[in-house]
């Protein structure tokens, strides 16, 4: 099979729910007597230089979100917890950093290995009990969710700041801010410093998953667990460090925010960021780029869609409507594209077969 | 229901059929004629298209082209429904019985208009099982039931819904030689009863035994159709492989002094504490291939997983060449030199969905020449899956084809070339021509012998009885978990395999 096919092959499926999710969003539209016409120019038009930079930004928090899904979805662990992960590791790198305890740039990479370790130590909890309990990590990491929003929420109130009616963790002090990067001079908003922490993660995540003997263990786990443990894997260590590794990921996920802009962590801080993160790691077939596209197709559709009240007066929830449409339609199409992929294959090798058999006679 | 057609009439008459899938022609031409009242073989290699032609005679495919008559009378079958109405039944290689049922329960299952569930299905079960001689207690939980007599309760399902025309697709594989036998009686009566009996096999010796007629099909189309009087197996087997006929055969051993592994005591229990192994003890030497026979599900899967280290052992030790390797991991063992050819290729020896030169990694992941260090070496794995495709002629476009897309014999043609590389010592084979063609078969066979010459110790798992006599050293029997006997394969005879394989005169 040439590079071009298998390219063309693996555009087909979300190319393909792309356009499903936007039929299905034009019907739902046609039905409530809305204005296609207005929500079809609003969402196709480019956006301008200040949307642009949100989109990276939004882009780069969804990519390190999809990724940390993404480890786990390539052994068949099932992380849902990454929301969860990512609240605690904020908590912990935000009281962290605003104590300060280390100067300037030293303050931020202490942080960092702070969220990293939070989120790590909160998906191992799940990754150990489905080791030595058997419990599926579904369950726990969902379970896990709902104690971590409680749980920083009481850290929060015992611990942060009262300023008027909202809550939060001690200021970073401004010297260990991580500034912004000016990509358009004619834009007030700058892209997050620690938005190339996307980038590092996502060429570390190509490089371990395709180059190194410890990704080829975890995508054959995921593919077929009884072959990987005949072949000599530890699927239970493998269950526990990706899960370890899953959750370090989702620790970074806040952090572009919390050290470009928000600089302290409270109540107000951006949620749902984790289930996002699984929807464009399916979006992307759990793949270092293709989740990078899926993050830009999110990010690009939920900030289009924030001008749809004031362009077309429609609601920007349809956005979110047709993102979970997007959703369901990769599922499928991938399905049939790896089996219209499989019969492309058969057929080629029942081609060569005949080739070498007429070269033969 | 169909009336009964008289012997001498024709049954079931096929011509020209032909079945296409994408890039696969699976049957095309076939011309089959069957008398009613005679059992009718129909015999080829794996992948000649025999599944396939069954499953359209059967109503679960439909054919491209050509036509189906059924007692005189040209039919179209939508499913296996329109197939059961006129009057065919099937008797799958795979029991397809709820153990924790009764005879009745699983026999009324689907069909319970035909007699109810009660008493009028009890008195019709037990005069089927009386008139062909089945000895069925339709009150008996499957579960109590040998592999033979499920199998006559799932003859007795398709009797039950009125067929007279019954498939039956490789009904020996899962018997031992005494079973074979009785099954036959039971086949011959169905016969004299006026049945319609295809009999789906390529275990030679037996269709010359049980059939009237025989028609050979290769390559998707029927090559000839012969009386069993007229031939022999051998004569058979080559019309089958239209070529000579590989056989395996021992040549001057090859057994040296230096034992490569020896198994003591070995015992694994399950879950619950019941024992699967006990009291396993046996040397393999370098150069020596050990078979080892028995019913399937007497503890060969334990014993190989036991060996590779899959499973723990409750008691007893497993040394490699001196060295004790009872607490190794697989890696470990691997790394050390233990090859393996898992029963289950698809799955426990491949990754269907990645491609061949991944592979070619896998259960090697920590050796040259796939890996340097913690890398990946892709160069050195892609390098040697070509060396593994040219050296097996494992037919494939590339290294870059999915395992999926290959046919089973080259998929295992693959694992073998795997296997084989990095020079193990010792070599776990379970059933490794298993659902492969006699052409990949000889290939497989000859590799083996060589790499024994060569000094590889080798555990040969096979239910493959001509398999194990002719590739084996020694012949170790297991059953219920234990080795019960010791043969050499020079001198034994299937039969007295077969006995000692269902603990028939053990004294034991």
């Amino acid at each position: 099979m040439n590079v071009l096919r298998r390219v063309l092959l693996g555009l087909a499926a979300p190319v393909l729910a792309l356009i499903v999710a936007g039929l299905f969003t034009t019907l739902l539209l046609l039905l409530t007597g809305d204005d296609v016409g207005g929500f079809w120019d609003t969402m196709l038009s480019w956006p301008k230089n200040r949307n642009l930079v949100n989109i990276l930004n939004s882009a780069s928090v969804l990519y390190l979100s999809g990724v940390a899904a993404a480890i786990g979805f390539r052994m068949n662990l099932f992380n849902i917890g990454v929301e969860g992960q990512y609240k605690v590791a904020m908590f912990a790198a935000a009281v962290f950093a605003g104590q300060a305890w280390l100067p300037g740039k030293l303050n931020v990479i202490a942080a960092v290995l702070v969220a990293m370790i939070a989120g790590a130590i909160w998906a191992g909890i799940a990754g150990i009990l489905r080791t030595t309990r058997g419990v599926s990590e579904v369950i726990s990491t969902i379970m896990l969710n709902a104690i971590a929003g409680p749980l920083v929420g009481y850290f929060l109130a015992k611990w942060g700041q009262s300023t008027g009616n909202s809550t939060q963790t001690k200021p970073i002090p401004e010297e260990s801010w991580v500034g912004g990067i000016t990509i358009f001079s004619d834009s007030v908003t700058k892209l997050y410093g620690l938005s190339l922490l996307a980038v590092v993660v996502g060429v570390l995540f190509w490089l371990v998953l395709n180059r190194t003997r410890f990704g080829f263990d975890l995508r054959a786990t995921g593919s077929s667990e009884s072959a990987a443990i005949a072949s000599g894997v530890n699927t239970k260590r493998m269950i526990v460090i990706s899960m370890l590794l899953s959750g370090a990921v989702a620790g970074l996920v806040g952090l572009p925010v919390l050290f470009g802009n928000s600089h302290n962590y409270g109540a107000s801080f951006q949620a749902g960021l984790g289930f996002a993160g699984i929807a464009v790691a399916l979006l992307g077939r759990n793949n270092p780029v293709g989740i990078a596209f899926g993050a830009l197709i999110f990010a690009f559709l939920t900030e289009q869609g924030n001008l749809l009240n004031i362009m077309a007066g429609i609601s920007p929830d349809i956005v979110a409507v047709t993102q979970g449409v997007i959703v369901i339609a990769v599922v499928i199409a991938y399905e049939v594209v790896r089996r219209a992929r499989t019969r492309i294959e058969q057929a080629a090798v029942a081609d060569a077969l005949a080739a070498e058999k007429g070269a033969a006679a | 229901m169909t009336s009964a057609v008289a012997a001498g009439e024709t049954a079931i008459e096929l011509t020209g059929i032909g079945k296409r899938f994408p890039g696969v022609i699976a049957n095309h031409d076939i011309d089959i004629t069957i008398q009613a009242g005679t059992i009718h073989a129909l015999v080829g290699e794996n992948g000649a298209g025999k599944s396939t032609l069954m499953k359209i005679l059967y109503g679960v495919q439909k054919p491209d082209d050509g036509t189906i008559k059924v007692n005189g009378a040209e039919v179209s079958f939508a499913t296996p429904s329109d197939a059961i109405a006129h009057g065919l039944g099937m008797v799958f290689q795979h029991f397809m019985l709820a153990d924790n049922l009764t005879v009745l329960e699983n026999v009324v299952l689907g069909a319970e208009s035909l007699h109810g569930i009660g008493d009028d299905a009890r008195a019709e079960i037990t005069r089927i099982s009386e008139v062909y001689g089945f000895g069925l207690d339709p009150d008996e939980l499957v579960e109590s039931l040998g592999v033979g007599e499920r199998q006559r309760v799932e003859i007795l399902k398709v009797l039950f819904r009125g067929a007279r025309i019954i498939i039956l697709d490789e009904p020996t594989a899962v018997l031992v030689p005494h079973e074979v036998d009785a099954l036959f009686e039971n086949l011959r009566r169905l016969r004299d009863q006026g049945h319609t009996l295809i009999f789906i096999s390529h275990k030679l010796d037996e269709v010359l035994a049980i059939a009237d007629h025989i028609t050979v099909i290769r390559r998707g189309t029927t090559v000839a159709s012969v009386l069993p009087s007229e031939t022999t197996s051998r004569g058979l087997a080559e019309l089958m492989v239209g070529s000579e006929l590989p056989s395996p055969s021992t040549e001057e051993s090859t057994v040296t002094e230096t034992v490569l592994l020896a198994v003591r005591d070995l015992e694994v229990t399950d879950e619950d504490g019941r024992q699967e192994l006990a009291e396993i003890s046996f040397d393999i030497h370098a150069g020596e291939i050990v078979g080892i026979a028995g019913v399937e599900g007497n503890g060969q899967t334990e014993l190989v997983e036991a060996i590779i280290g899959m499973r723990h052992l409750s008691r007893g030790t497993v040394t490699m060449s001196g060295t004790d390797i009872t607490h190794w991991t697989t890696r470990q063992r691997r790394e050390s030199g233990i090859g393996y050819i898992p029963e289950d290729r698809h799955r426990h020896g491949l990754l269907l969905d990645s491609p061949l030169w991944e592979n070619r990694i896998l259960g090697h992941q920590s050796r040259p020449p796939s890996v340097v260090g913690p890398w990946l070496n892709l160069r050195g794995a892609r390098a040697d899956a070509e060396r593994i495709i040219a050296e097996y002629d494992v037919r494939t476009p590339g290294v870059g084809t999915n395992a999926r897309a290959l046919s089973g014999g080259n998929q295992q043609k693959f694992i073998v070339g795997r296997e084989m590389s990095g020079d193990p010592k010792i070599l776990v084979a379970s059933h490794p021509t298993r659902g492969v063609d006699v052409g990949a078969q000889a290939q497989i066979w000859s590799h083996i012998k060589a790499a024994r010459k060569d000094g590889l110790a080798v555990l040969l798992i096979s239910a493959d009885l001509d398999e194990l006599i002719g590739l084996s050293d020694s012949i170790r029997v297991l059953l219920r978990g234990r080795l019960v006997g010791r043969f050499d394969p020079q001198s034994v005879t299937p039969q007295e395999l077969g006995s000692a394989m269902t603990g028939a005169g053990d004294d034991r």
